[in-house]
Protein backbone atom coordinates (compact mmCIF):
# COMPACT_ATOMS: atom_id res chain seq x y z
CA UNK A 1 0.00 0.00 0.00
CA UNK A 2 1.35 3.40 -0.98
CA UNK A 3 2.55 5.77 1.73
CA UNK A 4 1.15 9.29 1.47
CA UNK A 5 3.02 10.71 4.42
CA UNK A 6 4.99 9.49 7.42
CA UNK A 7 6.63 10.78 10.56
CA UNK A 8 8.78 9.53 13.41
CA UNK A 9 9.31 10.85 16.92
CA UNK A 10 11.86 9.83 19.53
CA UNK A 11 11.54 11.07 23.06
CA UNK A 12 12.58 10.34 26.62
CA UNK A 13 10.45 7.91 28.61
CA UNK A 14 9.06 10.52 30.98
CA UNK A 15 5.33 10.94 31.73
CA UNK A 16 5.34 14.53 30.46
CA UNK A 17 5.77 13.11 26.95
CA UNK A 18 2.49 11.18 27.04
CA UNK A 19 0.61 14.34 26.17
CA UNK A 20 3.22 15.40 23.64
CA UNK A 21 3.02 12.07 21.80
CA UNK A 22 -0.77 11.90 21.56
CA UNK A 23 -1.08 15.52 20.42
CA UNK A 24 1.70 15.09 17.86
CA UNK A 25 0.13 11.98 16.32
CA UNK A 26 -3.33 13.52 16.23
CA UNK A 27 -1.88 16.66 14.61
CA UNK A 28 -0.29 14.43 11.99
CA UNK A 29 -3.63 12.70 11.35
CA UNK A 30 -5.47 16.01 10.93
CA UNK A 31 -4.30 16.26 7.30
CA UNK A 32 -6.89 13.60 6.39
CA UNK A 33 -9.65 15.75 7.91
CA UNK A 34 -10.83 13.13 10.40
CA UNK A 35 -13.88 13.51 12.60
CA UNK A 36 -13.32 14.72 16.15
CA UNK A 37 -14.32 11.28 17.40
CA UNK A 38 -11.63 9.61 15.33
CA UNK A 39 -9.04 12.09 16.57
CA UNK A 40 -10.07 11.39 20.15
CA UNK A 41 -9.76 7.64 19.51
CA UNK A 42 -6.24 8.07 18.13
CA UNK A 43 -5.14 10.33 20.98
CA UNK A 44 -6.41 7.89 23.58
CA UNK A 45 -4.83 4.82 21.98
CA UNK A 46 -1.46 6.55 21.59
CA UNK A 47 -1.63 7.73 25.18
CA UNK A 48 -2.22 4.17 26.36
CA UNK A 49 0.62 2.70 24.31
CA UNK A 50 3.12 5.39 25.31
CA UNK A 51 2.09 5.10 28.97
CA UNK A 52 2.71 1.35 28.81
CA UNK A 53 6.17 1.95 27.33
CA UNK A 54 7.07 4.41 30.11
CA UNK A 55 5.45 2.67 33.06
CA UNK A 56 5.96 -0.98 32.17
CA UNK A 57 8.58 -1.09 29.41
CA UNK A 58 11.08 1.13 31.18
CA UNK A 59 9.52 0.82 34.64
CA UNK A 60 9.93 4.60 34.96
CA UNK A 61 13.67 4.36 34.33
CA UNK A 62 15.39 6.39 31.57
CA UNK A 63 14.85 5.14 28.06
CA UNK A 64 13.74 6.20 24.61
CA UNK A 65 10.26 5.75 23.15
CA UNK A 66 9.82 5.84 19.39
CA UNK A 67 6.46 6.69 17.84
CA UNK A 68 6.01 6.55 14.10
CA UNK A 69 2.94 7.08 11.98
CA UNK A 70 2.19 6.39 8.34
CA UNK A 71 -0.75 7.56 6.28
CA UNK A 72 -1.64 5.10 3.54
CA UNK A 73 -3.31 5.84 0.24
CA UNK A 74 -6.30 3.71 1.31
CA UNK A 75 -7.07 6.07 4.21
CA UNK A 76 -5.53 3.87 6.90
CA UNK A 77 -3.35 5.43 9.59
CA UNK A 78 -0.67 3.08 10.94
CA UNK A 79 0.99 3.86 14.25
CA UNK A 80 3.93 2.13 15.91
CA UNK A 81 4.99 2.68 19.51
CA UNK A 82 8.34 1.07 20.29
CA UNK A 83 10.39 0.74 23.46
CA UNK A 84 13.57 -1.18 24.20
CA UNK A 85 12.52 -1.91 27.74
CA UNK A 86 11.82 -5.03 29.73
CA UNK A 87 9.40 -6.60 27.32
CA UNK A 88 6.29 -8.63 28.12
CA UNK A 89 6.54 -12.22 29.34
CA UNK A 90 2.96 -13.22 28.46
CA UNK A 91 1.37 -10.95 25.85
CA UNK A 92 -2.03 -12.68 25.95
CA UNK A 93 -2.22 -12.24 29.71
CA UNK A 94 -1.09 -8.62 29.49
CA UNK A 95 -3.90 -7.90 27.03
CA UNK A 96 -6.60 -9.31 29.27
CA UNK A 97 -8.94 -6.60 30.60
CA UNK A 98 -8.05 -5.54 34.15
CA UNK A 99 -4.75 -7.44 34.17
CA UNK A 100 -2.07 -5.31 35.82
CA UNK A 101 1.28 -5.98 37.37
CA UNK A 102 0.93 -2.84 39.51
CA UNK A 103 -2.43 -2.89 41.32
CA UNK A 104 -0.90 -1.04 44.27
CA UNK A 105 -0.39 1.97 42.00
CA UNK A 106 -4.07 1.99 41.02
CA UNK A 107 -3.33 0.90 37.46
CA UNK A 108 -6.60 -0.11 35.85
CA UNK A 109 -5.23 -2.82 33.57
CA UNK A 110 -7.40 -1.46 30.77
CA UNK A 111 -4.71 0.02 28.51
CA UNK A 112 -4.73 -2.67 25.82
CA UNK A 113 -8.53 -2.97 25.99
CA UNK A 114 -8.84 0.75 25.30
CA UNK A 115 -6.40 0.47 22.38
CA UNK A 116 -8.36 -2.46 20.92
CA UNK A 117 -11.68 -0.64 21.35
CA UNK A 118 -10.58 2.65 19.85
CA UNK A 119 -8.44 1.34 16.99
CA UNK A 120 -9.34 -1.07 14.19
CA UNK A 121 -6.35 -3.33 14.74
CA UNK A 122 -3.75 -3.73 17.49
CA UNK A 123 -0.74 -6.04 17.27
CA UNK A 124 1.87 -6.50 19.98
CA UNK A 125 5.35 -7.93 19.54
CA UNK A 126 7.47 -8.38 22.60
CA UNK A 127 9.92 -10.65 24.33
CA UNK A 128 11.54 -10.31 27.75
CA UNK A 129 14.57 -8.04 27.68
CA UNK A 130 13.99 -7.11 24.04
CA UNK A 131 11.37 -4.37 24.36
CA UNK A 132 7.90 -4.05 22.93
CA UNK A 133 6.40 -2.87 19.67
CA UNK A 134 2.71 -1.97 19.48
CA UNK A 135 1.28 -1.59 15.97
CA UNK A 136 -2.13 -0.04 15.54
CA UNK A 137 -4.27 0.74 12.52
CA UNK A 138 -7.22 3.05 12.15
CA UNK A 139 -9.32 3.85 9.15
CA UNK A 140 -9.75 7.59 9.02
CA UNK A 141 -13.36 8.58 8.68
CA UNK A 142 -13.39 11.95 7.04
CA UNK A 143 -15.44 14.81 8.45
CA UNK A 144 -18.03 16.34 6.12
CA UNK B 1 -8.93 21.95 41.88
CA UNK B 2 -12.15 23.83 42.52
CA UNK B 3 -14.74 22.17 44.68
CA UNK B 4 -17.78 22.82 46.78
CA UNK B 5 -19.15 21.00 49.75
CA UNK B 6 -22.75 20.63 50.84
CA UNK B 7 -23.34 18.56 53.93
CA UNK B 8 -21.71 15.14 53.28
CA UNK B 9 -21.17 15.71 49.54
CA UNK B 10 -18.06 17.12 47.89
CA UNK B 11 -18.24 18.13 44.24
CA UNK B 12 -14.82 18.37 42.56
CA UNK B 13 -14.38 20.12 39.23
CA UNK B 14 -11.72 18.22 37.29
CA UNK B 15 -10.03 20.28 34.60
CA UNK B 16 -7.38 19.66 31.97
CA UNK B 17 -6.12 16.19 31.15
CA UNK B 18 -6.30 13.05 33.25
CA UNK B 19 -3.54 10.70 32.16
CA UNK B 20 -0.79 8.81 33.94
CA UNK B 21 1.29 12.01 34.11
CA UNK B 22 -1.37 14.04 35.92
CA UNK B 23 -2.96 11.16 37.83
CA UNK B 24 -0.75 11.45 40.87
CA UNK B 25 -1.49 15.12 41.55
CA UNK B 26 -5.22 14.72 40.84
CA UNK B 27 -5.32 11.67 43.13
CA UNK B 28 -3.63 13.67 45.88
CA UNK B 29 -6.04 16.59 45.52
CA UNK B 30 -9.10 14.34 45.55
CA UNK B 31 -7.81 12.47 48.59
CA UNK B 32 -7.51 15.76 50.45
CA UNK B 33 -11.09 16.64 49.55
CA UNK B 34 -12.45 13.37 50.94
CA UNK B 35 -10.06 13.16 53.87
CA UNK B 36 -12.78 14.25 56.29
CA UNK B 37 -14.55 11.01 57.28
CA UNK B 38 -17.91 12.79 57.30
CA UNK B 39 -17.68 13.06 53.50
CA UNK B 40 -19.88 10.28 52.13
CA UNK B 41 -20.32 11.27 48.53
CA UNK B 42 -17.86 12.52 45.91
CA UNK B 43 -19.23 13.99 42.70
CA UNK B 44 -16.70 14.48 39.91
CA UNK B 45 -17.73 17.18 37.46
CA UNK B 46 -15.87 16.45 34.21
CA UNK B 47 -17.26 19.32 32.14
CA UNK B 48 -13.84 20.97 31.73
CA UNK B 49 -11.77 17.80 31.51
CA UNK B 50 -10.33 17.78 28.00
CA UNK B 51 -8.88 14.27 27.97
CA UNK B 52 -8.91 11.05 29.94
CA UNK B 53 -7.36 7.67 29.27
CA UNK B 54 -7.45 4.49 31.34
CA UNK B 55 -5.30 6.13 34.03
CA UNK B 56 -8.48 7.97 34.98
CA UNK B 57 -10.21 4.68 35.69
CA UNK B 58 -7.64 3.88 38.35
CA UNK B 59 -7.97 7.32 39.92
CA UNK B 60 -11.77 7.17 40.11
CA UNK B 61 -11.90 3.56 41.33
CA UNK B 62 -9.32 4.34 44.00
CA UNK B 63 -11.47 7.13 45.42
CA UNK B 64 -14.50 4.87 45.18
CA UNK B 65 -12.73 2.27 47.33
CA UNK B 66 -11.95 4.89 49.97
CA UNK B 67 -15.54 6.10 50.15
CA UNK B 68 -17.09 2.64 49.90
CA UNK B 69 -15.19 1.65 53.04
CA UNK B 70 -17.20 4.27 54.92
CA UNK B 71 -20.44 3.46 53.14
CA UNK B 72 -20.09 6.29 50.67
CA UNK B 73 -20.44 6.64 46.90
CA UNK B 74 -18.86 8.31 43.88
CA UNK B 75 -20.74 9.87 40.98
CA UNK B 76 -19.63 11.60 37.79
CA UNK B 77 -21.42 14.22 35.76
CA UNK B 78 -20.92 16.13 32.51
CA UNK B 79 -18.95 13.33 30.87
CA UNK B 80 -18.30 13.71 27.17
CA UNK B 81 -19.05 10.80 24.86
CA UNK B 82 -15.43 9.72 24.66
CA UNK B 83 -14.96 9.47 28.41
CA UNK B 84 -18.29 7.67 28.65
CA UNK B 85 -16.97 5.00 26.28
CA UNK B 86 -14.03 4.37 28.60
CA UNK B 87 -16.45 4.26 31.51
CA UNK B 88 -18.65 1.69 29.85
CA UNK B 89 -15.70 -0.35 28.61
CA UNK B 90 -14.32 -0.68 32.13
CA UNK B 91 -17.72 -1.43 33.64
CA UNK B 92 -17.29 1.48 36.04
CA UNK B 93 -20.89 2.47 35.39
CA UNK B 94 -21.89 -0.50 37.56
CA UNK B 95 -20.46 1.09 40.69
CA UNK B 96 -20.03 4.76 39.77
CA UNK B 97 -23.26 6.63 39.25
CA UNK B 98 -23.52 8.75 36.11
CA UNK B 99 -25.64 11.84 36.70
Amino acid sequence: MQTINQMKLEFSSVPENEGFARVAVSAFAVQLNPTLDVLADIKTAVSEAVTNAIVHGYAERPGTVTVSARLRSDGILEIEVIDQGRGIVDIAQAMQPFFTTQPEKERSGMGFSVMQTFMDEVQVESSPGQGTTVRMKKRIETAE
Amino acid sequence: MEFDRRRDTVTAYVTGELDQCSAQSIRRELDQLIEDPSVRRLVLDLKNMRFMDSSGIGVILGRYRTLAQRGGTVAVRNMNAHVERIFLLSGMNQIIQII
